[in-house]
């Protein structure tokens, strides 16, 4: 066999990389708008679908322009933030800050109980923790959610959209959900999944689950948020804040109850604003 | 060799014909299974995955054999996994801009390509040690192998585990299900793609009786 000295490896494997690179960089370049495109058809059609309207890839833009007539970003105390355009809000970003302000809540409700210290302390130091820091951590982070609110128009009715997103037993799954201009109604949802189970947790985005949500009210008669439950082995028909869970799909089920209960009781405050308006 | 050979003279074909019978890839040699179980649900997303392996792995092929002089031996694994995943996000890349719906149901096994056993085993047994055309060639042959046990495995999975041939909803046509049929939830599940697979390679050994293993 051929013998080859080390700077010959060294420089074929330089100009290789070199040369690979520079393709990959230059076709991930001229593909990014065509690729850009083809996310935001994909968010309209979700977003469409969950005020019911069905869109191809082909009309998406058109129906998207027609019936969604204002969107915009807000922050967690429902106030509008300017200079931000929805789809340019990485849901992902807001999901894990979500999740961080969750966790530290948890953090100030539950004081920390190791069984060793209460064996070594007794329960001296039971409630006392320092909130204030974790206080000041949770402001912080709060300042820079971003929420985005889109409003469809749709014979002579208002509906409003929410951006959901969450996890699921693989990976993320995302929605939207869109409510009657009363707040509380449902009138539509969109799931879909990037990597659950199929026949399982992936018929979270079949119609059939979809359906459900429909008519089920957020809130319950003392206006208190409750969100909308998932239950495994079904929802009585009469329960207004529950659906069924998918069979053998529990987790990806208890995932969606979770982004819904996560991403609706941020747009709290909003929603809350919004009722108090005339 | 002084005299050309012609571009399809039958050593040739039988480079492009083998591998869908006597060598396939998955049945004969059972390699490129994982793929294989994954990407089977549905037949769109088989045939998707299909065209992209007969893609990658014939110009990988091709290029591995093209450069097959001059690549030193003790880099040749990285070599040809550079060309490999360079392909892979060439293709990946290309879906995600003109087939988005497909590219999200493929999702992750797209770049999983790179893994694929077939692609590897092909530039190193045979492009590593050929000329470029019938690099080609084998490469086109062996992800067509690859690619028809895919097809009919997702034919069958997707028949009668969603009751759909191609998103068209047959089972419902023929009204089968006003009978009290019902799909077969279980086809979906990945362990059925084995079996299915268990069952072309018995058909294949019961038809053709040297691929038998005597030991």
């Amino acid at each position: 066999m051929k013998q080859f000295s080390n700077i010959y490896i060294f420089i074929f494997s330089a100009v290789m990389v070199i040369i690979v690179a520079v393709l990959l960089s230059f076709v991930s370049q001229q593909l990014k708008p065509l690729q850009n495109r083809n996310e935001e058809t994909e968010q309209m059609r979700n977003i469409l679908a969950s005020v019911n309207i069905p869109a191809s890839a082909g009309n998406a833009g058109v129906l998207f322009e027609r019936y969604i007539t204002e969107s915009f970003v807000i922050n967690p105390d429902g106030e509008r933030i300017d200079n931000r355009k929805p789809f340019e809000v990485d849901l992902k970003k807001q999901t894990s800050m979500i999740e961080d302000i969750n966790s530290l809540e948890e953090k100030l409700t539950v004081p920390k109980a190791s069984p060793f210290k209460k064996m070594i302390s007794g329960q001296a130091d039971r409630g006392k923790a320092d909130t204030g820091p974790v206080l000041s951590e949770i402001s912080g982070i709060r300042e820079s959610l971003e929420l985005p609110v889109y409003i469809c128009q749709k014979e002579n009715k208002k509906y409003y959209v929410f951006a959901l997103r969450g996890k699921g037993l693989w990976g993320p799954i995302w929605g939207y959900i869109s409510l009657n201009d009363d707040f509380n109604t449902v009138y539509g949802a969109y799931f879909d999944h990037k990597t659950e189970t199929p026949g399982l947790g992936a018929e979270i985005n079949t119609s059939v689950f979809r359906q459900q949500f429909r008519n089920k009210t957020i809130y319950d008669k003392n206006n208190r948020f409750v969100s909308i439950e998932v239950l495994k082995g079904g929802a009585s028909g009469s329960n207004p804040h529950g659906v069924d869970a998918i069979s053998g799909g529990t987790i990806t089920s208890k995932g969606v109850e979770k982004m819904l209960h996560d991403w609706l009781s941020r747009y709290n405050t909003f929603i809350a604003n919004q009722k108090k308006r005339p | 060799m002084s005299d050309r050979e012609p571009l399809f003279s039958s050593k040739n074909l039988k480079l492009l014909r083998e591998p869908l019978n006597k060598s396939n890839p998955i049945t004969v040699q059972v390699l490129g299974i994982c793929s294989a179980l994954a990407v089977t649900v549905k037949l769109k997303p088989s045939v998707v995955m299909a065209v992209s392996v007969i893609a990658v792995l014939s110009v990988s092929n091709v290029v591995i054999s093209v450069l097959r002089k001059h690549i030193p031996p003790r880099i040749r694994i990285i070599v040809q996994l550079v060309v490999i995943a360079t392909m892979v996000i060439l293709v990946d890349e290309i879906l995600k801009a003109f087939a988005y719906d497909v590219s999200k149901q493929l999702s992750v096994f797209v770049g999983l390509i790179i893994t694929n056993c077939i692609i590897m085993g092909r530039l190193e047994a045979f492009a590593l040690a050929n000329k470029p055309w019938p690099s080609f060639l084998d490469g086109i042959g062996n992800a067509a192998g690859y690619g028809l046990i895919l097809i009919i495995v997702a034919f069958f999975r997707e028949f009668l585990g969603s009751g759909t041939i191609w998103g068209y909803p047959v089972m419902e046509k023929i009204g089968i299900y006003k009978l009290g049929y019902t799909d077969n939830g279980l086809m979906i599940l990945p362990p059925m793609a084995l079996i299915t697979v268990g069952i072309i390679i018995w058909i294949q050994r019961g038809k053709n009786r040297d691929l038998i293993e005597t030991h």
